[in-house]
């Protein structure tokens, strides 16, 4: 089998403590809570920290009260009944049922960016003289690249963005709290605006809005989005007073697509309405050969799944699409 | 003296069942032993390169490292075909892709393995990769191997069987069309364990997962130069296998070798990486056929062409080149068939044998091509099959002998079962359902290496105790084998497969059986175990007879019990029948064995196709497809197998389940593909995603609705008219979806997988068409010409000019 490199392993019982630790190791160290996205990439040298920082000791970061603690399990997300649709249904379709015992909010928050170039063992990655992201110096993506296109694969991270969400980032000198969309930056190796001493320890997600996630993907479990579309709508009557739309999977970060936002604004949700926000939303997605599925048809069905997204919120039944796309009911 | 079944055909928890189930059975990486030292390899990062020299000695030094060996340790090749003897467990001079075994560490354990192969250093002459067949053809030169037909072909061959030219001008129609099938492997869910060490006498054991315990004994011993009968090999039980662990490996001889030397147990468990570079599995297949017809949709003769990607070695490659040919006239009648065969090397994992082997993609051709006949002829596509199914009983126009054919009653069942009449083309745009059949062997008729000796043995013991204990050299790779056996041996016995042990796949101890490939234990071991319990069950009754007041023939055996025919009360236990027998003749074991028919064609290369019998198999699918993405959704698939007899039903049913699931799986999404970065570059040819989660295959929950028909109509030579299911009922599942989405959609998508974009990328398009647009030009040889046996054939190659006229 694939082996771990060594490594320390510290199980601290606070933020406070994990804290405090993360500072005095500095890069030597790194957190972990599930583990189901980084003990893989540790296998294949992707990551080789000396340190590792358990948060799985810490109750206060399962939270489950007007906040969702970091620590929560994914399975735990989508079972609470307080969780917005969204949510709920992209923290369902992560992975695996395993997985998501073990997987984690903050962990699929924090998801590294990914790559059919990069997500590959050490032996794999050296026959092709390894890439940009990693030990290498060519992205095989976009050999002209000055910049890694690996992609974000987060499910979650899109479902909050369009939930107005934000997170709280706990370190030695404090705590701030940052909009989710801008936990993210357009960049395949510094994905994150999380400082590295920084504890993502909890999200709040404010009340009242109609959501949804539609998660593309070849198969009905496993696999990690090849485009996700989360929309959250506030309705005065049948008048959009608010429309958030996120996408992911389309660039290295999860992002917001203002425009469609604006455009939705004071409308009815009629077809015409439908087509062109659905169009708006696509003509941002501009995935890459990075990752499962061809990429032009990608790029063909984006504004289709957005379409899905923004008839649902309307009302229309669409109980038979999502069966064939998520091949479960959500 | 005749009874009814007792056993047979009841549905049954399989023997090996509960171990399965509770975890207790011991896979080959679930064993370990005192003093137990654990091997690594180290493969070529290159897909195509000299290895100049290999540097072991910073490696050697290591701590806790006891062994490296090199390609200088291994000067004897393998190959599990003797003409395809191209392979060394460590590479010698050259490296033919990513992946290829160079050297391997032995240590204390896996972690120090791994760090000391790091260690090894290498100096590679890098030389230019062939990346495809085409490139292959066109590329003779640097060859791959300096073996072959020429350059870097492998193999070639011709067949005819009859002037098809002259059945092509002279039919009302002539269909030419391209198809292309994706290669794809295993992906058994076991991946490839071994552990070698001495016995108490000095003995090479090794236990393994392998499906052909046989082969590999001939294989070590040849490699390692030790006898036969100082090694034994114990095939463990195989978590799934479907011809992936058919080809000996590299990493057998290197932990054989190894144990040899150091005299202590050395174990090797390949990563799931590793398991996609063993690969062995389906060649990728560009296929041209054109084939006649009469305007009343009558078949007058096929003339197929098939071009493989061999990838680096023989491995099975001779057999599955013919295999892309010797298959297609069974299920259907041509009074003429020729058909054209090529392998070429590429720099790329070997292809070999998986489930189906070699004919799935001219099946798959085949059926979707009649599917555009029937359209074209208006004639309803299972009306169309029906009209030209072969006949019970009958020769092909190449010499198969083909025996009970259910094939009729399996396309009557899944129309029905479907509502295929009332429902075909009615069920709106966007949904369809499609149609497929196809065949396959119960059992290879001629072995791997030429020899006149049975296919298969069975040793049954009996004692006083009444416990039946079977000893046959066939491997449960997870497909029922051990099942099969207890169960016609209990049978024939009258008693209940809980008093019967069954012990296989062990060279040491039991008689020797082929293996489990090519649908063959069933047929096969099962005989030969049914001709042992016969010969126990006549001693028993000879022995008896007297007592029960009966003669011999007259002593039934049933349900444990023994007794007279003509009066049921006159009757003992099974077990006192045992011990009056036992006192009477001394102690009770029987032999028996299996060797197939002989084959009526006479030429060469008529050895591959034959088969004692054919099972037969007919589909259909039901797909909805979105117009605006091209989405595919599989709701349900009905399926008829021609089972002759299902001696077990449950394992049966979960057969035919799981063949569908696989061929659903070829069908939408799995492919053994490979990425070449840009040539300006970099030289790499590398697997796309050697991971279980980027090579895809379906979940639970993409798996439709599946309705099973098992048709009965048993077949004389098989044992208790068992025919097989392990690879048939995948074959008609790929060709079903695309006829299914050319009703639902109207467009074809001729090659294999059918993914979203391509479907999208149909329905764009002005010809409604995704598939090859192209077939290279392929040097074929002469054919070999023989005449069919309806033109005045006697089976033998004829030279075309002395052929006489067609009657």
């Amino acid at each position: 089998m694939l082996r771990l490199p060594w490594f320390d392993y510290r199980a601290p019982r606070s933020v406070a403590e994990a804290a405090k630790i993360l500072a005095g190791e500095g890069p030597r160290a790194m957190l972990i809570a599930g583990g189901t996205d980084l003990l893989p990439n540790m296998k294949r040298r992707h990551q080789s920290p000396q340190v590792l920082v358990s948060l799985r000791q810490i109750e206060e970061l399962r939270k489950l009260n007007g906040v969702f603690g970091s620590g929560l399990t994914l399975n735990q997300i989508s079972d609470s009944p307080n969780t917005p649709t969204a949510l709920r249904q992209a923290a369902v379709q992560v992975a695996t049922p395993h997985l998501r015992n073990m997987g984690t909010l903050g962990g699929n928050l924090c998801l590294d960016t990914r790559c059919t170039y990069y997500n590959q063992t050490y032996e794999w990655r050296k026959a092709i003289d390894f890439c940009l992201k990693k030990d290498g110096e060519t992205c095989w993506v976009a050999t002209a690249s000055k910049r890694c296109v690996a992609v974000s694969s987060t499910d979650t991270a899109p479902a909050l963005i369009a939930l107005d969400a934000a997170v709280t980032l706990v370190s030695t000198s404090g705590e701030r709290e940052v909009k989710v969309e801008d936990l993210y930056k357009n960049d395949g190796i510094d994905y994150l605006s999380r400082r590295p001493d920084e504890i993502l320890t909890e999200v709040r997600v404010p009340a009242g809005w109609k959501s949804t996630y539609w998660k593309l993907r070849r198969r009905g479990s496993f696999d990690f989005p090849i485009l996700g579309v989360a929309a959250a709508l506030r309705f005065s009557g049948e008048i959009v007073e608010e429309a958030r739309i996120a996408l992911g999977a389309a660039a290295s970060r999860p992002f917001l697509v203002e425009k469609a936002g604006e455009f939705l604004k004071g409308k009815r949700l009629g077809d015409e309405v439908i087509a062109q926000a659905a169009e708006l939303v696509a003509n941002r997605a501009k995935p890459m050969d990075n990752t499962d599925m061809d990429l032009y048809w990608r790029k063909a069905v984006a504004d289709d799944l957005a379409g899905y997204a923004l008839r649902e919120l309307r009302g229309d039944d669409l109980r038979e699409t999502r069966l064939r796309i998520a091949r479960q009911a959500l | 003296m005749k009874k009814k079944l007792d056993v047979v055909g009841k549905a049954r928890r399989r023997v090996d069942g509960r171990a399965k189930v509770t975890g207790a059975l011991r896979f080959a990486d679930d064993l370990s032993m005192p003093r137990m030292l654990h091997a690594k390899l180290l493969r070529s990062p290159h897909p195509h390169a000299v290895v100049e020299q290999v540097k072991t000695e910073k490696a050697a030094k290591h701590p806790g490292v006891h062994l490296v060996l090199t390609g200088k340790d291994f000067p004897i090749p393998f190959g599990i075909m003797p003409v395809s003897v191209d392979e060394y467990p460590l590479a010698r001079e050259r490296v033919r892709y990513v992946g290829d075994p160079v050297a391997a560490v032995i240590a204390r354990d896996e972690q120090t393995a791994l760090a000391a192969a790091e260690l090894i250093e290498v100096s590679y002459r890098v030389l230019p990769p062939v990346g495809s067949p085409q490139e292959g053809l066109q590329r003779p030169e640097p060859r791959i191997h300096d073996y072959g037909e020429q350059g870097n072909i492998h193999r070639n061959q011709a067949y005819e069987f009859g002037d098809v030219a002259e059945a092509l001008g002279n039919s009302d129609l002539v269909f030419e069309d391209l198809y292309f099938y994706e290669g794809n492997t295993h992906l058994p869910m076991e991946q490839q364990a071994s552990l070698a060490f001495l016995d108490q006498d000095g003995k090479l054991q090794i236990s393994s997962s392998t499906q052909n315990p046989h082969y590999l004994h001939r294989q070590l011993a040849r490699v390692l130069q030790v006898p036969e009968a100082r090694i034994r090999v114990l095939a463990t039980p195989n978590g799934g296998a479907f011809g992936g662990k058919c080809d000996p490996g590299g990493h057998e001889f290197v932990v054989g070798k190894a144990a040899l030397l150091l005299g202590r147990p050395v174990k090797i468990g390949l990563t799931r990486e590793e398991v996609f570079y063993v690969h062995r599995g389906r060649h990728p297949v560009l296929m041209k056929m054109r084939t006649g017809v009469t305007k009343d949709g009558m078949l007058t003769g096929m003339h197929l062409q098939t071009l493989l990607d061999g990838g680096g070695y023989g491995s099975h490659g001779p057999a599955s080149t013919f295999y892309t040919g010797v298959l297609t006239p069974v299920t259907y009648h041509y009074p003429r068939f020729k058909f054209e065969a090529c392998r070429v090397f590429t720099n790329k994992p070997a292809c070999g044998p998986k489930r189906g082997h070699g004919t799935p993609q001219p099946r798959f051709g085949q059926e979707v091509q009649l599917d555009r006949i029937a359209e074209q002829l208006g004639i309803d596509p299972a009306e169309l099959r029906l009209k030209n199914l072969m006949k019970a009983n009958s020769l092909t126009a190449s010499w198969l002998r083909v025996g009970s054919i259910g094939l009729e009653e399996c396309i009557r069942k899944v129309t029905g079962m479907s509502g295929w009449k009332e429902r075909r083309g009615k069920l709106g745009r966007g949904r369809g359902l499609g149609l497929a059949c196809s065949t396959y062997m119960c059992g290879a008729g001629v072995a791997i290496y030429w020899n006149k000796m049975p296919h298969s043995g069975v040793q049954v013991l009996l004692d006083r105790s009444g416990s039946v204990i079977v000893y046959c050299g066939a491997t449960e790779i997870g497909q029922g084998s051990d099942d099969v056996l207890a169960a016609v041996v209990a049978e024939t016995l009258g008693v209940g497969t809980d008093v019967v042990r069954v012990v296989s796949g062990d060279t040491g101890i039991t008689p020797v059986d082929l293996g489990s490939y090519s649908s063959r234990v069933t047929i096969m071991a099962g005989n030969a175990a049914v001709q042992a319990a016969e010969r126990l069950r006549a001693s028993l009754a000879g022995a008896v007879s007297e007592t029960l007041g009966t003669l011999p023939d007259r002593v039934v055996f049933s349900q444990g019990k023994v007794y007279a025919a003509e009066d049921p009360s006159r009757a003992m236990s099974f077990v006192e029948a045992v011990a009056i027998a036992e006192a009477a003749l001394g102690t009770l074991s029987a032999v028996g064995s299996y060797s197939p028919p002989k084959p009526p064609g006479k030429y060469k290369g008529s050895g591959v196709g034959p088969s004692p019998a054919y099972s037969f198999t007919a589909c259909v699918v039901e797909t909805q497809v979105d117009e605006r993405t091209g989405w595919i959704h599989v709701p349900r698939i009905w399926i008829a197998h021609d089972i002759g007899r299902a001696l077990n039903p449950t394992l049966a049913r979960g057969q035919v389940v799981g063949g569908v699931y696989m061929g659903l799986g070829e069908a939408l999404m799995e492919e053994q593909a490979f990425r070449r970065l840009p040539e300006r570059l970099s030289g790499a040819l590398v697997h796309r995603g050697p991971s279980m989660l980027d090579y895809k295959s379906l979940t639970s929950l993409d798996m439709p609705e599946v309705e099973v028909a098992l048709i009965e109509d048993p077949d004389p030579n098989c044992p208790y008219g068992a025919k097989e299911v392990g690879q048939g009922p995948l074959l008609p599942v790929m060709p079903a979806l695309a006829n299914a989405i050319y009703d639902a959609v109207g467009v074809r998508i001729d090659e294999i997988p059918i993914t979203p974009d391509k479907v999208l990328r149909a329905l764009d398009s002005k010809e409604k068409r995704v598939g090859p647009q192209t077939f290279p030009a392929v040097p074929y040889p002469q054919p070999v010409f023989v005449l069919p046996p309806w033109e005045g054939g006697d089976g033998k190659e004829v030279k075309r000019d002395a052929a006489p006229a067609v009657v």
